[in-house]
């Protein structure tokens, strides 16, 4: 991909409310024309980033650069950012039609030209013929469209989409998810999404940005956040996995459950603590008597394309996806290729046991 | 002596509400072999039949009759005409419409007219000085809010009788604010006893109405539709004009309501901050049941109040229809 400059950047962006830390040490930049996920889970601070980029909240400390200008104190109306807002925050007094034109009679354009725009985003998004419809007299989906038709008229730089999909069904928001990448690739403008949903971000990211109780945990492509979590929290949060507390013995060699594998990962040191995550996917169910591990079938679930199992080891209980079935309480052997086990620092304690208490 | 007053038919009335609810409790009890819910409705209904419907009918009766029980139509004649008979008789009780300062017709008409015109300047002066109150109180932001609206709540807890009278120690001629004045070496004022005074004791009292449905639509309003027009380029004052105060018009209209109908009613104000120099129609009403004698007068007089009220109200639904304000009236 070819270097585009920054358009958006964070510098030490931190927020505090009534003395409660809710964003640390944000340091973050945005390219033209990417399609920027933060992801996380709920109170992890990706809305409250999502509003200091918007100008409705300030930060505590730190600087927000837009194309190089400090813009921490520029009120949003004075910002080349629009936003689609989580609940759509349609103005119920106004109609379809009056409601994409607010931004252009605010900016007092001519009547025609305004009428010209609204149309063409009516048409963008498929609903050339709502535009005298009152919005609340239409469908989730439809005031969806709406709200982004609404955002996007001032013809903004970035389009920022606070959970724009969380109130539509699941095949709504598959159709969408396309929907809003195609509309964004056309366009060629920035978006900064925010999602609480990995699957979506997977979707539909340029990059990935997870977010944990203020902090940034890992910032990279989509491939890289799924294959190369940074942490346990990354790994868990974006996919499933099963992570397993072993031993780094040397450069390429690895401990856990018992037994010695093969692997791809260096430069942790002799000895070292490590976690190490495997994929679902990633696990062969073998003959019992072959492959790496032991262990027992404690249950099956059919989960549509794959069955999902979960085999003991006596030390550990994976979570296997695979095509073919065994049946409960029978013996397999599990296998793993080096390729697909991969070593992460391990996270410090309390947090394992808050991750813990979370399940 | 009153109750000689009252037609054989509205004795009557009351006699068979009363059997007819008996009637219905001994039903629903017999019917339910024990008690109902809606058991518990026939006390309001027997409620609302004797101490409204049965009034209205009374009310209705007296003012298309004339003292011997009589149909006529004289008692709305006396309402503009200046030469009829009763008003003649009026006059000499006191009731000179000279002393309002415009004699344009009857006495009734006038103050009719004074009153519509006290109540539309309350209206007014309590739409500007409620609106921006209720707008910080409903402010995020700002942290004095519920401050303020306990502060507005407090004096509804006494009545307002009372409260009017405490204007009086402020205003009057040794009062408080005239105490201050002298001690100053400033010369006292007359404060009293003049239209203004009674404007000011009338938005005293209807502040609250205005303030508590407006704050009502205010802070129910999403505040993300504040965000959306200042993210779409709208700055604070035009998101006021375009988004807040448009969605808050239900308020307003139910605010407007509730301080003008009232308001064109308001006595006893008058009478006490206004002496004996200033009368509004419900003074007028009360004084022509009790110092002049005069239900059938009276009686028509209320009838002109209540179709005046039930027009406006009609007005204003139109423009609300949903009633979204929170409007009980």
């Amino acid at each position: 991909m070819a270097e585009r400059p920054q358009l958006i950047k964070l510098e030490d962006v931190s927020k505090q409310y009534d003395g409660a830390e809710v964003l640390s040490d944000i340091n973050l930049y945005i390219r033209k024309n990417e399609f920027v996920t933060l992801l996380g889970p709920s109170g992890c601070g990706k809305t409250t980033t999502l509003r200091i980029i918007g100008g409705f909240e300030h930060p505590t400390t730190g600087r927000v650069l837009f194309d190089g200008q400090d813009i921490t104190g520029l009120p949003p109306y004075k910002r080349r950012v629009n936003t689609v807002f989580q609940k759509y925050a349609l103005f119920p007094h106004l109609n379809v039609f009056e409601n994409i034109a607010f931004g252009l009679k605010v900016a007092k354009r001519p009547k025609d030209e305004i009428k010209a725009r609204v149309e063409k985003l009516l048409t963008l998004v498929n609903l050339k013929e709502y535009g005298r419809r009152s919005v609340e007299s239409l469908s989730g989906g439809q005031q969806q469209r709406i709200a982004i038709a609404r955002a996007l008229v001032n013809e903004p730089e970035v389009l920022l989409l606070d959970e724009p999909l969380g109130a539509l069904d699941l095949k709504l928001r598959q159709e969408m998810q396309l929907e809003l990448k195609r509309m964004q690739q056309r366009l060629g403008i920035t978006f900064i999404y925010v999602t609480h949903d990995q699957e979506e971000a997977l979707t539909m990211s340029d990059i990935i940005v997870v977010m944990r109780e203020g902090y940034i945990q890992q910032i990279g492509t989509p491939k890289d956040v799924y294959d190369e979590p940074k942490s346990a929290f990354v790994a868990n949060f974006v996919g499933e996995s099963n992570i397993i507390r072993g031993t780094m013995l040397k450069d390429f060699l690895v401990s856990f459950c018992g037994a010695e594998f093969q692997c791809v990962d260096k430069g942790f040191g002799r000895n070292v603590p490590v976690d190490v995550l495997i994929r679902p996917e990633d696990l062969q169910v073998v003959e019992e008597g072959q492959g790496m591990l032991k262990g027992t079938v404690r249950s099956v679930l059919f989960k549509g394309v794959h069955y999902e199992m979960i085999i003991d080891t006596g030390e550990f209980s994976f979570k296997v996806h695979a095509t073919t079935m065994q049946p409960e309480g029978a013996g397999v052997g599990l296998s793993v290729i080096p390729f697909n086990i991969h070593i992460m620092r391990p996270m410090p304690v309390e947090l394992v046991e808050e991750e813990e208490a979370g399940e | 002596m009153i109750s000689m007053r009252f037609p054989p038919w509205a004795i009557g009335a009351m006699i068979l509400g009363l059997a007819g609810f008996a009637v219905m409790v001994a039903a629903n009890v017999r019917q339910n072999r024990g008690v109902k819910r809606s058991l518990f409705a026939y006390p309001y209904s027997l409620w609302m039949v004797v101490f409204t419907i049965i009034p209205l009918l009374l009310i209705a009766y007296y003012a298309f009759t004339d003292r011997s029980g009589q149909f006529t139509l004289e008692n709305f004649r006396t309402f503009w005409d200046s030469n009829h008979e009763m008003n003649k008789q009026l006059a000499e009780l006191g009731f000179d419409p000279a002393a309002l300062g415009g004699a344009r017709g009857t006495v009734n008409v006038d103050t009719l007219v004074y009153s519509l015109w006290m109540a539309f300047l309350c209206t007014v002066i309590c739409l500007f000085l409620g609106y921006p109150a209720a707008l910080f109180m409903a402010d995020r932001q700002f942290r004095l809010g519920a401050t303020l609206v306990i502060l507005f709540i407090i004096p509804m807890w006494m009545n307002f009788l009372l409260r009017t009278i405490a204007w009086m120690s402020l205003l009057e001629d040794n009062g408080l604010i005239n105490s201050i004045l002298t001690a100053l070496g400033l010369p006292r004022m007359q404060l009293m006893y003049n239209s203004q005074a009674v404007l000011l004791g009338m938005v005293y009292n209807y502040l609250p109405f205005m303030v508590f449905p407006v704050y009502n639509a205010l802070s129910k309003q999403d505040y993300r539709l504040s965000e959306a027009a200042m993210d779409l380029g709208a700055s604070p004052i035009l998101t006021f004009w375009r988004v807040t105060m448009p969605l808050s018009l239900p308020g307003v209209i139910s605010g407007i309501t509730m301080v003008f109908m009232p308001s064109v009613t308001t006595f006893f104000i008058p009478r006490v901050l206004g002496g004996g120099n200033t009368e509004m129609f419900g003074d007028l009403i009360e004084r022509t049941f009790l110092s002049a004698d005069n239900w059938n007068v009276g009686s028509a007089l209320s009838l002109i109040m209540m179709v005046l009220i039930l027009m406006s109200l009609t007005l204003l639904r139109k423009v609300d229809p949903e009633g979204e304000g929170g409007s009980t009236i």
